[in-house]
Formats: structure tokens, C-alpha cells, sequence
């Protein structure tokens, strides 16, 4: 007697299930989305030390946040389900053969095509109006505002370090990675032999360094910052060990440095091959 | 001509180990091994590798592994049918028909015993994976090195990721698609039966093929063998190779006999609107098989071909490129990450209905999800490669590509939980799997929202963070659903039932040391650790300890399963019925052990196998009329 009648007044409140379940989800959402985004977001690597890295900061942030309610969507759901629709201990019953709604289809496709095309048009975005920092290659699609005066840095990877060249100061090549502070870097990333990948860290660059190629990567330093650079692509036995330490320092320290590094390597100048795009080692005679 | 296929006879005592089986398959394989290294020995001198001579001489470690596969199959038996059919035997079924124990150890075209087999083989190439992760996980107990040299390290992590990739590849479709597809879609075996046979031991002889490579010294690519670097590496390299080539070859021709299967040998009234869940799973998966695996083979032969004969695909010295390799490898490497991710959907979406008790909702939305994942997967390869260079005008497009994919993998989601909604839940082991599955790949899929961002790729691409991603995705997408697979499907493959308490216990274990091991994964690769280093931050040794630690735990869990896998099936023997789930799937209404033959009409398929909650639901199937349908 108990059960039909709870099974009846389970009947009665079939209607609300559905809108429960939205006022749970809703509510979840809108309170956490909030909380999410402002004190979760703003502290997701890479920090604020570069343009870039605080522009990735907000991707960060805003992907954070749109995953908020996602994430609500199908833990709340999981969680009401299990809860309330549980079969009684030991008996076989079906549930209701619904096998379908057009409208929440309809409603499902609409809504997360919007969220997508949203996602895929704000990432394009930051992409398009700076490169965020990452490795575009040597024809650089998507440069920032004033590029043309960029400071070039070339980069060149080889198994197991990084070495660093400035053009601007006769191509001295030096294994110390020191930037000026406000200015647009342009990066020229390349390799001697496997692949590797310049990843400056605080920095927000990462730029693959792969044999023959000129790898460009902008980035615009603020102030002075200490940053770490690791190799995030898989280059042999010492990968594991392939990283540096950089900084960013004043435009007067900065000039100090290149002139300090001419004057050290001054005496090896002579033996490095002229300053280019890219180097190769000679080819190989390879056999069986 | 009798019409008969010669095959060994019934004999008695120390005779049987004369004749076509595994004895003499791998005596042979060590033999055609050795033939190989002869011959490459007198074609060549040592060889000289990329960047100085070393001893080993690669032209005659690949014939050796070529010739050795050639001696292992035709040691197995499988020339014996191609030769009698060349001296005019008609076709012949023989190999299936056998008994006992021994069948399953060696070649049989039972789609049954292949299932069995690929069930077994499979799980201990799993183990020997896992274990690599131990030991990965070991040495990552400390900031700097301390037990493993290097490469060593970068062996085990190449390793783990290949024999995960690989084996686990046909994780779902070797063991469950061989054994359930005929039985679901009423049919008495696969369309292509020797096939069947030669997808598994190829994988087998693949998988003994790549623990050789310890032997040379390893390799230092990882799973995706990059080059130049696989160019340079030792001859360790030339297992990885074999082995992903066999790989490749198996799962085409895995996919080439599922799609065939699916699309001819359908019985009467299983229409394509009728068609278990499971089954599209498999027909997605197995286009993307079927299609992505040549480029793989295609790919590894062009690097063999640099190794051995002097070419330069991809030596950028003499004209080739790095990039070549990187898009030729993703061009399969994309579409193979789906083909462990779809049959986990297809699982979920087939075992949900069984426990909730009510029709899967939205079937064709859920077939649509399936079909467009396999679709939307090729692509987008590229994202793999954003900070590489190649031609970032298209990362935009990329970038998209990537996203969409989101759609349709949200079809199975809600298709999922609105099948869940009202229904009247039955808290097995085998739902529990499926239930971890949403949260696993919730987390999995929002990850990959940020790799696929562009500005976010850049500091996590090639950073714990993906690897943290990619093991939410396939570990909590695909191992999840292989266990739900086998507590749901094992009872009816062997007839006896798994300890319900002990799985119970095993899927808490696994499902939290699970999250509890890669959910730090994704802070530490924000926090600059990248992929495959041996060495990291020391500021990161504590997140690092709790998902060693973790991990650890992860695999006493998998002991668990052992435990309870071994003691249900060989020792405690508990009958489980027909029908132990009260399912209305085709596979269910068999007996229990299934015969060889599985029908002995061919069924005629009259109901919904969803139809749950109608109050007197047309039977699954009927058996044809006599003199109809054969």
C-alpha cells in the first residue's frame, strides 16, 4: 500500500524532473561560473609576464569559464540520475521507453554548435591579432602591430642545448638568452639535428625547432622577468636536460650584454658560419 | 579429390608437437629470423648509421624480423589453405572445427576462439604497458634521475606508448567485436575467417617484436618516432618500426573483415536501423581502421627505406623533410586515437540501456555522433603540429575542425545520460565502468578544448598537461569501457560469472587512484613540466610523488581484476546462466557456451533489441523457417 502510494506521488511529480534538474544546473552555473572566472582563471599559467602570456591567460580563463557550465551540465545530470531513478533492490522493472525528444536534439545540436563556434571564432581571434606566442613559421601569417621593428633573436637547437644569435650585434652566438624589457621579439627558431622545441615558459613561447626551417615566434616583453626555457619535444637521450634559464632585462643592461658577449666571443667569431636562416651540418654519406 | 583440406589428424603422445601450431611457429620464427640476419649480413657490411659507424647492421635486423614473421605464420599454418587451394582442394572451413584447449593456442577461425585469444593476448601485452608505467612513474619519484639511465627512461616511455597504442588499438575491436559481431548481427562467423586468425597472431608476433627491441638497445622516439631522430637512433628503432608496421597491417585488415562483416552477412530483418549500438561503433571505428593504417605502414616503410636503402623522405640534407613524417604520421595518428576512443562510446551507449532498463535514446543521434567523430577526424590532424611552423594559415581551420569534434562526441553524452533519465537503475559492476566513463571523458574532452585553442596550446602543447589529457581520454575512455566490456560479455563467453564484490571493489580502486594520478598531471604540465623528461622542477616533486604514488595504487587495482579474473573463471566457477544481465541483445537468447556454429537456423530478426519497458515486446529474434534463409 506504502509503495503505490509513493510510487503515485512519484507519478505526480514526474512533470518537475526536468525542472529540477534545470534549476540545480542553472543555479550551479551561475554561481560558479563567476567564482570560476575571476579567481580561477586569472591564476591558469603562463602568468603576466609578457603581452602573449597574458593574452594566454585569458584564452585560459575564458575556456575555464565556458567549461564551468559544461561540466555542470553533465555531473548535475549524473548526479540527479543516479539519485533519483535507482531500480528497487532485487527487482527486474523497466523504466519508461522513451526513445527520444526532438526538441532537447534540436536544442542539444543548437547549443553546442553556438558554444563551439564561439570557442573556435575567440581563439582565432587572439591567434589572428598577435600569434600568442607561438611558432609560425618562416612567412609569419599573423604578426602584431609594428613587427617591422622587432628585435630578431635566433634561436638554434641542437642535441642537448640551446645557443642564441643576435643579428643586431654582428651575429654574435652566445648561450645566454637576454631580452630588453618592452620591446616586440621576433624568435628564429631553428635545429642542427632533431627536432627540438624552444619553450619559454614565462615567456608564453613555444616554437618547434625543426632542421632547415626558420620558426618565427613574437613576443612582446614587459618588464624585467627571469624566465625558464625548456625543450618540450622529444630530441634523444638528454631531453630531459636540455633546459636554460633567460632574462629580461633594461635596455641599458641589455646593450651591456651584447656588448659584453661581442667582446668574449670576438675570438671565436671567426670559426662560426656567417648568420643566416637556418644551418645544416653536411649531408651524410649513409649506407646500408 | 576428397574434399578435404589435410590437416593433422587425432594423434597421441610427443607426435602432436610435429605439425602446423605454435611450437613450430615460433621455431620457425626463430629460424626465419636468423635466415634474415644471414642474408642481410652477405647483401651489406656493417652499416653506417646517421652520425658515425656504429656495429649494427639495420638491412639485416629488418630481413631477420621480416623472414622470422614469414616463419611464424607459416609455422601457425597459415600457407597450409592457399596451397591447397592453389593444388585444387575446394574451400574448407577445417581450421574451426577442432577441440579442446589446444585450439586456442594456435590457428583457429572460430570468431570465438579468436575472440578468446585476442581477450588474452591482448590483456598481457596491456600488463607488460602497464608495467612500463610503473617503472615510468618510478623514476619520476625524484626530480633527477636516479634508477633508470636515459635511455633507458626514454626505452620504457617509448615502449609503454607503442605497446599502448598499438596493442591496445584493437583493445575492443579483437576481443569483443570478433567474438559479439556475428552473434549480434546473426551470422555463423566473420566474413572473412583467416583473416580473422592472421589480425590476431600478427599482433602477436608485433607485440613479441617490440619487447625484442630491448635487445638493441631501445629506442629514443617514444610512440611517434619523430625524425630526424628515428633516423639517428640505433637499431632498437627497427623493432618500433616492425612492430607499427604489423600493427597497421593487422588493424586494416581487422577493419577491411568488420566492415565486410557488418555490411554482407546481416541476418534477415537486421536492418541498418536495427543494428545493435555496438555494431555502428564498430562499423566507425573500422572505416577509420580500415583507411588510417595503410598511411602508417606507408609511412614506416618510407622510414625503413631511409634507415636501410640510402633515402631521403625525410633527411633534410639531401631534400626531405621532418614535417613529411610529422603530417603522413598524423594523418593515421588522429584517426587512430578515435579508434580507441569510438568503441568506448559504442560500449557505454550498448550496456546503459541494459541497466537503466529503458531504449537507448535517440538512436539515430547516437549513430550520428559515431559516424560523425569518424568523419570529423580526419580532419584534423594538424593540431598536433600548431607550434611546429608548417604553414600556420590553416591553424584557424585547425583549430575549428578540432572543436567540431565536440558536437558529435556530445551526441553520445547526452544519448547516454538521457537514456540514464528515468530509467530504473541497476548498479552493476559493468554500468559502474560506463557511469566512470562520463566523468573521465568529461574531463578528457573539456582538456582537449584547450589544447586545441591555439593561444592555450602554447603552453601546454608537448607538456604533461596533454599527456594528462590523452590518458583521461583513452585510459579513462577506452580501458574504462574494455573493463565494462569484460565484466559485462565475459560471463557470456565463458559461462561463468565474475565476482561482483570483487569487481566492485576493483573499479573503486581504479576509478579513484585513476583521477587521483592524472588529475595532478594537468597542473604539473601547466607548471612547465614537459612530456617525456626525465628530469624536472624540484618545486614539482611533491604533485609528481602523489600520482607516482597513485599510480601505484592504479596498478594493485589492476592486480585486483587479475585476482578476480583468474579465481572467477578457473576457481570458483559460478555458473552465470544465458542470460545473465536480462538483456535483449541477439548475443544473450544463445546458449550458454555458445556453439560452434552459433544458429542452427539463421535467426530472423523480429524485434528492437532496445525494446525495454513495452509491456509485451516482440522477441528478439526467431529461427528461420526450415528451407528458408540458410
Amino acid at each position: 500500500m506504502a509503495e503505490t502510494l509513493t510510487q503515485s506521488a512519484a507519478d505526480a511529480e514526474d512533470v518537475d524532473h526536468g525542472r529540477r534538474f534545470l534549476f540545480w544546473w542553472l543555479g550551479i552555473s551561475i554561481v560558479a561560473t563567476p567564482l570560476v572566472a575571476i579567481f580561477l582563471g586569472p591564476a591558469i599559467p603562463p602568468g603576466h609576464g609578457t603581452v602573449e602570456a597574458a593574452g594566454q591567460v585569458v584564452d585560459n580563463t575564458v575556456l575555464v569559464a565556458i567549461s564551468t557550465p559544461v561540466c555542470a551540465f553533465v555531473l548535475v545530470m549524473l548526479a540527479y540520475t543516479l539519485t533519483k531513478f535507482r531500480s528497487r533492490a532485487g527487482v527486474l522493472e523497466d523504466g519508461e521507453p522513451i526513445r527520444g525528444n526532438n526538441r532537447i536534439q534540436v536544442l542539444w545540436v543548437a547549443i553546442t554548435t553556438v558554444t563551439v563556434l564561439f570557442l573556435a571564432g575567440f581563439g582565432s581571434y587572439e591567434l589572428v591579432s598577435d600569434g600568442a606566442g607561438g611558432g609560425q613559421g618562416p612567412s609569419a601569417a599573423f604578426t602584431p602591430v609594428g613587427y617591422q621593428k622587432a628585435l630578431d633573436v635566433q634561436v638554434i637547437g641542437q642535441q642537448w642545448q640551446f645557443t642564441y644569435r643576435y643579428p643586431s650585434a654582428g651575429g654574435v652566438e652566445t648561450p645566454d638568452l637576454v631580452l630588453p624589457e618592452n620591446t616586440l621579439v621576433r624568435f628564429h627558431v631553428t635545429s642542427l639535428d632533431a627536432i627540438h622545441s624552444f619553450w619559454a615558459y614565462e615567456l608564453g613561447v613555444k616554437a618547434d625547432a625543426n632542421p632547415g626551417v626558420d620558426n618565427i615566434a613574437y613576443v612582446t616583453t614587459k618588464g624585467p622577468l627571469t624566465f625558464h626555457v625548456r625543450c618540450a619535444e622529444l630530441c634523444g637521450l638528454w631531453h630531459g636536460y636540455m633546459d636554460d634559464v633567460g632574462h629580461v632585462v633594461s635596455q641599458s643592461d641589455f646593450s651591456a650584454f651584447l656588448a659584453k658577449e661581442k667582446a668574449v666571443y670576438a675570438p671565436i667569431m671567426k670559426y662560426l658560419p656567417p648568420y643566416a636562416k637556418t644551418y645544416l651540418p653536411d649531408p651524410q654519406q649513409r649506407a646500408g | 579429390m576428397t574434399g578435404e583440406v589435410a590437416l593433422a589428424r587425432p594423434r597421441s603422445g610427443w607426435s602432436r608437437l610435429i605439425g602446423f601450431n605454435l611450437l613450430t611457429a615460433v621455431v620457425l620464427g626463430i629460424g626465419g629470423y636468423y635466415l634474415g640476419w644471414f642474408l642481410g649480413h652477405h647483401i651489406t657490411g656493417a652499416s653506417v648509421d646517421y652520425f658515425g659507424d656504429t656495429d649494427q647492421n639495420d638491412i639485416s635486423v629488418f630481413l631477420g624480423y621480416i623472414l622470422g614473421v614469414i616463419g611464424f605464420l607459416v609455422g601457425l599454418g597459415f600457407a597450409n589453405y592457399p596451397f591447397a587451394r592453389l593444388r585444387g582442394y575446394p574451400p574448407s572451413l577445417r581450421e574451426k572445427e577442432s577441440e579442446g584447449v589446444g585450439r586456442y593456442f594456435g590457428l583457429c577461425t572460430d570468431h570465438k576462439v579468436v575472440g578468446m585469444q585476442y581477450l588474452c593476448g591482448i590483456g598481457l601485452f596491456f600488463f607488460i604497458g602497464g608495467l612500463n608505467a610503473m617503472l615510468i612513474r618510478f623514476e619520476l619519484l625524484r626530480p633527477n634521475m636516479q634508477a633508470f639511465p636515459a635511455g633507458q627512461y626514454l626505452t620504457l616511455v617509448g615502449i609503454h606508448g607503442s605497446m599502448m597504442m598499438g596493442m591496445m588499438t584493437s583493445g575492443i575491436l579483437g576481443p569483443f567485436a570478433n567474438y559479439l559481431v556475428p552473434l549480434m548481427i546473426g551470422a555463423r562467423r566473420m566474413a572473412f575467417p583467416r583473416i580473422e586468425a592472421l589480425t590476431f597472431w600478427l599482433l602477436m608476433a608485433a607485440g613479441a617484436i617490440l619487447t625484442t627491441t630491448i635487445f638493441f638497445g631501445g629506442f629514443p622516439t617514444g610512440w611517434t618516432g619523430y625524425q630526424p631522430l628515428m633516423d639517428q637512433a640505433n637499431a632498437g628503432m627497427d623493432s618500433y618500426i616492425v612492430f607499427f608496421a604489423l600493427v597497421g597491417i593487422s588493424m586494416s585488415l581487422l577493419g577491411l573483415n568488420m566492415l565486410a562483416t557488418i555490411i554482407t552477412m546481416r541476418a534477415p530483418g537486421l536492418t541498418w536501423s536495427r543494428l545493435p549500438i555496438f555494431c555502428w561503433g564498430v562499423v566507425s571505428t573500422a572505416i577509420l581502421m580500415l583507411l588510417a593504417a595503410p598511411v602508417l605502414v606507408a609511412v614506416l616503410s618510407m622510414g625503413m627505406l631511409d634507415r636501410t636503402a640510402q633515402t631521403t623522405y625525410f633527411v633534410v640534407q639531401g631534400g626531405g623533410s621532418p614535417y613529411l613524417y610529422e603530417n603522413l604520421f598524423w594523418v593515421f595518428g588522429h584517426p587512430e586515437v578515435y579508434i580507441l576512443a569510438l568503441p568506448g562510446f559504442a560500449i557505454v551507449l550498448e550496456i546503459i540501456p541494459v541497466f537503466a532498463r529503458k531504449p537507448l535514446w535517440g538512436y539515430r543521434l547516437a549513430v550520428a555522433g559515431l559516424l560523425g567523430v569518424s568523419l570529423l577526424s580526419w580532419l584534423v590532424w594538424q593540431h598536433h603540429i600548431f607550434m611546429s611552423g608548417i604553414d600556420s594559415n590553416l591553424r584557424p581551420f585547425y583549430m575549428l575542425s578540432t572543436e567540431l569534434i565536440s558536437i558529435p562526441t556530445g551526441f553520445t553524452f547526452i544519448c547516454g545520460l538521457m537514456t540514464l533519465w528515468r530509467g530504473k537503475i541497476r548498479y552493476s559492476v559493468p554500468l559502474l565502468f560506463c557511469l566512470a566513463w562520463f566523468f573521465n571523458f568529461l574531463i578528457g574532452g573539456l582538456s582537449g578544448v584547450f589544447l586545441s585553442d591555439v593561444p592555450s596550446d602554447t603552453t601546454t602543447h608537448g607538456s604533461f598537461f596533454s599527456m594528462a589529457h590523452f590518458h583521461y581520454t583513452i585510459m579513462g575512455g577506452l580501458v574504462f569501457t574494455f573493463f565494462a566490456a569484460i565484466y559485462y560479455w565475459v560471463p557470456k563467453m565463458t559461462g561463468f560469472q565474475l565476482n561482483e564484490r570483487l569487481g566492485k571493489i576493483h573499479f573503486w580502486t581504479m576509478f579513484l587512484m585513476f583521477n587521483s594520478t592524472f588529475a595532478p598531471l594537468f597542473a604539473i604540465g601547466f607548471l612547465d613540466q614537459p612530456r617525456r623528461a626525465v628530469s624536472y622542477a624540484p618545486s614539482l616533486q611533491f604533485l609528481n610523488d602523489w600520482a607516482s604514488v597513485s599510480a601505484f595504487a592504479l596498478g594493485i587495482s589492476m592486480l585486483i581484476f587479475l585476482y578476480n579474473f583468474v579465481w572467477s573463471l578457473a576457481f570458483a566457477r559460478v555458473p552465470a546462466g544465458a542470460n545473465p544481465w536480462g538483456s535483449r541483445s541477439l548475443e544473450f537468447q544463445l546458449p550458454s557456451p555458445v556453439p560452434v556454429h552459433n544458429f542452427d537456423r539463421i535467426p530472423v530478426i523480429a524485434g528492437d533489441i532496445y525494446d525495454y519497458g513495452t509491456p509485451a515486446p516482440a522477441p528478439t529474434a526467431v529461427p528461420a523457417p526450415a528451407g528458408g534463409a540458410s
